[in-house]
């Protein structure tokens, strides 16, 4: 039974930079790597040292909390570094690639007659778990749980944000695979969720549902809490759409085949090179963007909301669609707080009329103000579309108090759920991060 | 710009970490983001922000308070020289001589409060470490503009620093207070020098006791004689009172800049005028006594009722922070205010002391807001298990 969605609380926000539907290769990185820092709160273990060889789908670390949670490698070829940082935390196991495809196989298997068990274990051991992700926490699905729903969102919503419809155009038949597999691993249903008119309305052994609204129409969070909310106790999972994909070809070519599409957006890419690009996961932004200036030029992986900044010659996030670039806002604004003035710059607040001009906006990274204690009310309402009182939460989890966040809702949200409000606030208050420090501190107590 | 920029820059020098002043920081920070919002950038979180921030907000609240203190300006010059040249009515009084007369007699309110409240606050910014934060910039003007004119300076100031210290810095400084400092300077005044914030003298410079003319429409019914303003003259504010609270037009119009911007809650606002009007209504029902039988539209535009509803109200940090927790604080701060009014003519300002008990109990109504939200949570929990059971 599908359900369809209309929100009306959030923002939009049109930002000039976006890519042109063509698809093309990028060229091929020298060097991958798989950075445990994707995978929150995944303490990895070495399998492979420095120096060993390589296939693709071959594991390099696992998780130290759940053991049969393996990360494998993108591409063959040799462990060339293993980075540490700070305390000896591994920050990227990175593979020079051989240019050759050898990769494990682990044999087809038909999804449409294969057990839960089988599936299973054919995810865990091919590398393509760390894809699930589970509500509550964020965090990687743990092995022994079933989940009461699996939610996939085919709708991008956030700004400049790669679009599933076009990465996902011709992979239609292994994300079909990859939901039917997924749908035998939980109690309930697959949900798809996808904008009008989607192609992906069709898809079988799913819940197919339009969403329609501002974002965050387009995050899970939002669909969850809308289609089947999640009590204390529950699990539901999550898979990107684009990840689904990579789960289907596991099951019908027997190989890990990590093919990532990004979407190179945002103001300071060239307008010719803003396009998609097929890479592989873990790939060196330097294969799509080459070097840019830094000092002026943030690399982000992922959207600018909730993206990760990156320096030259770093690595795709394990995740992220999007390649953004928006130039640094390191400059001073001659007295920027002049109610009305400033309106290029994007907002959502009465005191611009950026609003009411509309068009798209060029944006930068500038904070636009200073942090402040948390004064005005109601503005963080205006972009919180699920039925959660976010100023609340975010003070219940500064104050650590398990029950209070337990009674406001923190096992529905994540971090990206809260991303609008770290742009609109006025007192500049990392919402993002309080709720992931409040999501921490829920899964070390709770669990 | 840049010259401007270069010279900031160099004074700075002392201040940064590990100089010699480094401790003063937040004093030179305060003026330099004045002057320039600065250039930093994001470090976590979303990597884009909105250009909204605190200083913008308070500015907002500070434009669109400067009608009322215009008006409030001449006002207060005119109902000096009205008295003082004996004229037929208070708009016969030259304009620009009103307005003169009133500046002079204004701004040195306003100079001792920003002084003294300013000072307290960069302060408390060194000594905590942190930031100076702009909240000060209204409430520093908000003050002046609801004392009256001849209250004596050092008064004044003990009221600034009563509110700034006790009201505010007590509770941990800007967003941490209960009560609206202002109001607290206010009330703190009122039961200090009654003599100086009350009685039938003290609302026009050097106001004579026998002269009708020197009283506030709400002394004047306390007295149980009847009202000589029409309710244009209430509306529009040709009538005594404090400094900048007489002219309800004005106020609204600062009401409007506020609801447009977002920066005032509309709710409260709105729910404050028809909470206001309700009990007007109730008690003009009864109409046992002179102040029941007050028609309940003059209640809207006579004393500090509008000025309080849209500027006091509203403060985000002492109001009710939920939507509908908005709805009812507003309503009831308007509904209390009329009945402080009727009811206890010894202190004829009922909004102040009601909006001082709402934000006491905002907390409470947000409390309770909340709580239908957990309890829905729960019920959606309690169901989910049932379904598990029978399943």
């Amino acid at each position: 039974m599908s359900k369809d969605i209309k929100i009306r609380k959030g923002l939009d926000l049109k930002l000039k930079g976006e890519a042109s539907n063509t698809i093309v290769t990028a060229s091929k990185s020298s060097i991958y790597a798989i950075k445990p820092a994707d995978f929150h709160a995944v303490v990895p273990k070495l399998i492979l040292k420095e120096g060993a060889a390589v296939k693709a789908g071959e594991p390099l670390f696992y998780s130290k909390y759940d053991e049969k949670v393996k990360f494998v490698a993108p591409v063959s070829g040799t462990i060339s570094e293993i980075l540490r940082g700070a305390k000896r935390r591994i920050l990227e196991v990175k593979i020079t690639a051989d240019g050759n495809s050898d990769a494990i196989s682990h044999g087809k298997v038909d999804v449409a007659t294969a057990s839960a068990d089988q599936i299973k274990s054919l995810l865990l051991e091919g590398g393509c778990w760390p894809f699930i992700i589970q509500r509550p926490y964020s965090v990687i699905a743990s092995s022994e749980d079933t989940p009461k729903s699996i939610f996939i969102s085919a709708y991008a919503t956030a700004p400049l944000a790669g679009d599933p419809e076009v990465f996902l155009a011709d992979k239609k038949d292994a994300f079909q695979a990859g939901i039917t597999a997924l749908s035998k691993l939980t109690s309930g249903k697959v949900h798809l969720c996808v904008g009008k008119g989607s192609s992906l309305k069709d898809v079988k052994n799913a819940d197919v549902h339009t969403v329609k609204g501002p974002h965050p129409a387009g995050n899970t969070g939002v669909q969850i809490h809308k289609i089947d909310p999640i009590n204390m106790g529950e699990r539901v999972w999550t898979v990107g759409a684009e990840d689904v994909a990579i789960i289907g070809n596991l099951f019908l070519t027997g190989e890990f085949k990590p093919e990532r599409t990004v979407a190179l957006v945002g103001t300071d890419a060239k307008e010719a090179d803003r396009q998609y690009y097929k890479t592989i996961i873990g790939a060196n932004v330097s294969s799509i963007i080459g070097e840019v200036d830094t000092d002026n030029t943030r690399i982000i992986s992922g959207d600018v909301l909730t993206g990760d900044k990156l320096e030259n010659n770093q690595f795709l996030n394990f995740y992220h669609n999007t390649l953004t670039l928006i130039p640094e806002g390191n400059e001073y604004a001659l007295l920027g707080w002049l109610p009305f003035t400033r309106n290029k710059v994007p907002s959502n607040a009465g005191t611009s009329f950026s609003k009411l001009l509309g068009g798209k906006r060029e944006v930068d990274t500038n904070l636009n103000g200073e942090d402040r204690a948390l004064v005005v009310t109601g503005e963080m309402e205006e972009v919180m579309p699920m039925d959660i009182y976010p100023l609340q939460l975010i003070k219940a989890c500064m104050a650590g108090n398990i029950e209070r966040m337990e009674n406001l809702g923190i096992y529905e949200v994540a971090p990206e759920d809260f991303a609008l409000i770290d742009f609109t606030n006025t007192s500049k208050l990392e919402a993002q991060e309080v709720i992931r420090l409040g999501l921490d501190l829920m899964l070390t107590e709770v669990g | 710009m840049k010259w401007v920029r270069n010279k900031l820059d160099q004074a700075r020098k002392p201040f940064e970490p590990g100089q010699k002043f480094e401790k003063f920081a937040p004093a030179i920070n305060a003026f330099d983001t004045f002057l320039f919002t600065p250039n930093h950038t994001t470090k976590k979180g979303a990597h884009i922000r909105d250009v909204v921030d605190l200083k913008r907000t308070m500015i907002t609240v500070v434009l669109a308070l400067i009608p009322a203190l215009l008006f409030g300006m001449w006002n207060t010059g005119a109902q000096y020289l009205y008295q003082e040249m004996g004229l037929a009515n208070v708009t016969d009084v030259p304009f620009w001589d009103a307005f003169i007369e009133g500046a002079i007699l204004v701004t040195p309110l306003i100079i001792v409060s920003y002084v003294v409240g300013l000072t307290i606050e960069f302060i408390f910014a060194i000594y905590r470490g942190h930031e100076v934060n702009e909240g000060y910039l209204v409430t520093g003007l908000l003050i002046p503009m609801i004392f009256p004119v001849d209250i004596p300076l050092w008064m004044l100031a003990i009221s600034v620093a009563f509110a700034v210290l006790i009201g505010k810095e007590a509770f941990g400084g800007t967003g941490m207070n209960i009560l609206n400092p202002a109001l607290t300077a206010r009330a703190f005044a009122f039961f200090a020098y009654p003599l100086y914030m009350s009685g039938n003298a003290i609302w026009v410079h050097q106001g004579a006791t026998d002269s009708i003319s020197g009283e506030t429409i709400l002394g004047t019914l306390a007295q149980g004689k009847s009202v000589a303003y029409s309710f244009f003259d209430a509306a529009a504010g040709f009538i005594p009172g404090s400094v900048s609270e007489t002219s309800t037009i004005a106020v609204l119009i600062g009401a409007a800049v506020l609801m447009l911007t977002k920066v005032g809650s509309w709710r409260i606002i709105v729910g404050g005028f028809a909470g206001a009007a309700v009990m007007g209504l109730i008690f003009n029902a009864f109409g046992l006594n002179a102040l029941m039988q007050f028609d309940w539209y003059m209640h809207l535009v006579v004393g500090g009722l509008a000025f309080g509803l849209v500027f006091m109200a509203t403060d985000p940090v002492s109001a009710a922070q939920t939507m509908k927790g908005k709805w009812i604080y507003g309503f009831l701060c308007g509904f209390f205010g009329v009945m402080i009014r009727v009811f206890n003519p010894a202190y004829p300002e009922g909004i102040m002391l009601a909006i001082l008990l709402m934000n006491v109990f905002a907390p409470t109504i947000d409390h309770y807001v909340i709580q239908g939200n957990v309890s829905k949570r729960k019920k959606r929990l309690a169901k989910a298990k049932a379904k598990l059971q029978t399943a």
